[in-house]
């Protein structure tokens, strides 16, 4: 068990819920700033994006941050090296997509991830039959690669997902990319599939954009995820101290 | 080469092409992926579904299309061209083979709607003439540029009854579209299907779609057998994502011929390319040193494509096809040279592979040699932007 999963398991089994955060890397100037603020608010961990420009599990907020990102010239390895120079105090998880890691090289980018004091990884587009090589070197290095089950999941799938999980298990609330909230979601039948299954701690994501959401998503999960409706005002110029206040709301 | 071996294979449940192919998608899709591929392999097995799809191509798609002897051109440049005519099926390409067979398949999922990406529109006009003869909800996703670059084709598609969604997102053309058309699909895959318009994207996409359009390679090789010419040289396409080459390729993949296939010098995966992953399967990338994706550039909207089928990738790294560049200049004169010679206006796309043609007869291609050419689409639609090009010289 690496120190990611040891850290939220000891969290959820004292009964305390998660607050994790999602911010894209270098969207903004001050985007380092922002995460202080979040971690100042109370976040368990949080999750930083590095930009990819075909996003296909992100809707129009993260492809804009994507895109920010990107044209102020942000790289990989220019974000690790920054976030390694931030001294953070809790975990971080980094979520982009499979081609940033392949193009890097797989020992390479474990390298460059611990080095940058990442603790996790979510790539969305990396499924569990083409993950094998990827978790072996992440693992070496301990890194927990973290697995997304989504509504469609049947439990078959869900039970060869919990199998394999590390860190936590990341729950999709609904069918959709992020930053889409325009139904109520499926997140606690899905929560509850995965606990028939895993006793890892169990995310809400996708789908999660107001403290009020964030609570109910508290009632039958470990912890909510919350990403597109944070993004959207940092890049609305939201600044670090309204930033916390912003996040304090979701923390229980 | 034997006759026994069989380069383009099924390949198998993890859509392994060599290192290329796979599934790379988000987790939601995976079911709809794995679904298909059952539904596939259950109807292409099916001797019924195999005889409704040959049907409908022969009564509604104009198969077989015939061969053609370029016999001026064969004349001027010293090789034997014959043409493979799909620029005679219905809607103008190759592109009629892969809906037709799609649209059976979404009717046997008990699906009802279709979703496509487009770049031209091509095949966005193919799906929605396709879903129009099933009575197939239709939309298609098109880059906004190339809705304002192709509106007689946006027009097209809505008379068919379909629904065009023009994509913002990114640089706005093909790449953004089939992203967004995948990001879609997420929220509506229990009653629709999506139809991937080329050799591409995650299992099984890159194998059933070369299945459909593999009638182009098994006719031709029956035809010029049929007239005396047996096993050709060259086999040449152009390639974008490569779905009209990997039809013709595989009548011919375990024969002696050399295949080849040509890409715009602009979006050339193979020649300029890196293996990456992108759109659901791992192949080769035009991606810059931080591995983002880079834009493909070609005076043919068919060809914009920074990646290309995982199978090509694999015909390349064993060396049993090869692929080559040309840049726009020569397809203009090549589009022009077809068009005064034999009568042919060739879509942009298909242009190319006689520009690789014309420049290598007595080159690579030996005097004397015989070639077949996939015209893999006709020029009607390219004729206003290549009026523009030329007119702008005069």
């Amino acid at each position: 068990m690496n120190s990611l999963e040891t850290s939220l398991r000891t969290r959820r089994d004292r009964g305390d819920k998660s607050f994790v955060p999602y911010l894209m890397a270098g969207m903004v100037p001050d985007w380092l700033d922002h995460i202080d603020a979040l971690v100042a608010a109370g976040a368990t961990a949080v999750e930083v994006g590095i930009p990819f420009s075909d996003p296909i599990l992100d809707g129009v907020v993260i492809q804009r941050a994507s895109l920010a990102s990107l044209s102020a010239g942000n790289t990989p390895e220019g974000i690790l090296a920054e976030l390694g120079r931030r001294s953070v105090g809790v975990p971080l998880v980094v979520m982009t997509y499979f081609n940033i890691i392949h193009h890097l090289g797989l020992e390479r980018s474990a390298h460059l991830l611990c080095a940058g004091g990442v603790s996790g990884v979510i790539l969305p587009d990396l499924t569990l039959e083409e993950a094998g090589p990827w978790r072996n070197v992440a693992h070496g290095s301990g890194l927990d690669t973290v697995l997304l089950v989504a509504p469609s999941s049947p439990e078959p799938r869900i039970e060869k997902i919990a199998a394999h999980a590390e860190g936590f298990v990341y729950a999709a609330s609904r069918m959709a990319v992020t930053g889409r909230a325009d139904d109520d979601g499926h997140a606690a039948a899905v929560v509850e599939r995965v606990r028939r299954y895993s006793d890892l701690p169990v995310f809400v994501g996708i789908g999660v954009s107001t403290p009020q959401q964030a609570r109910e998503a508290y009632e039958f999960a470990d912890g909510a995820i919350v990403g597109s409706a944070l993004v959207e005002r940092v890049l609305g110029g939201m600044t670090p101290t309204q930033t916390e206040q912003f996040a304090r709301d979701f923390v229980l | 080469m034997t006759q026994t071996v069989r380069v383009m294979k099924d390949p198998g449940d993890d859509g392994r092409f060599g290192e290329f192919g796979g599934r790379f998608v988000p987790e939601a899709l995976i079911p709809a992926c794995e679904e298909l591929d059952v539904a596939f392999r259950d109807a292409w097995a099916d001797p019924i579904f195999r005889e409704e799809f040959h049907h409908v191509l022969r009564e509604f798609g104009g198969r077989p299309t015939p061969v053609t002897y370029l016999a001026r051109l064969s004349e001027q440049i010293g090789v034997h061209v014959y043409a493979k005519r799909e620029d005679l099926a219905h809607t103008g390409s190759h592109k009629i083979n892969n809906v037709v067979g799609q649209t059976l398949l979404t009717r046997r999922m008990g699906k009802t709607r279709v979703i496509a990406e487009t770049g031209a529109g091509q095949h966005g006009v193919a799906t929605a003439t396709a879903a129009a003869r099933l009575g197939l909800e239709c939309t298609v996703y098109m880059g906004e540029l190339d809705t304002q670059r192709q509106s007689l084709n946006v027009f097209r598609m809505e008379l068919l009854g379909a629904r065009v969604v023009p994509v913002t997102s990114g640089s706005r053309t093909l790449k953004d579209a089939v992203n967004e058309a995948m990001r879609e699909w997420v929220t509506c895959v229990d009653d629709t299907h999506y139809c991937l318009g080329s050799v591409m994207g995650p299992h099984p996409f890159p194998w059933m779609v070369r299945e459909f359009q593999s009638i182009i390679g098994h006719e031709a090789a029956q035809q010029l057998h049929d007239r005396g010419v047996g096993t050709p040289d060259f086999v040449v396409a152009c390639v974008g994502g490569g779905s009209n080459a990997a039809g013709i390729f595989a009548g011919f993949a375990d024969s002696s011929a050399r295949l080849v296939g040509v890409e715009a010098a602009g979006g050339a995966a193979i020649a300029g390319g890196q293996p990456g992953v992108l759109h659901g399967m791992r192949s080769m990338l035009l991606q810059s040193e931080s591995g983002q994706i880079e834009e493909a550039e070609s005076i043919s909207a068919g060809l914009d494509y920074p990646g290309i089928g995982p199978e090509h990738a694999h015909l390349a790294s064993i060396g049993r096809a090869t692929y080559v560049g040309v840049g726009d200049e020569p397809v203009l004169e090549a589009l022009q040279l077809l068009s005064r010679l034999e009568g042919l206006i060739p879509a942009l796309e298909s242009a190319h592979a006689v520009a690789w043609i014309t420049r290598e007869a007595g080159r690579d291609i030996p005097l004397g040699s015989t070639v077949l050419l996939n015209l893999s689409g006709r020029g009607d639609k390219d004729v206003a932007q290549v009026r523009e090009i030329l007119r702008g010289r005069e």
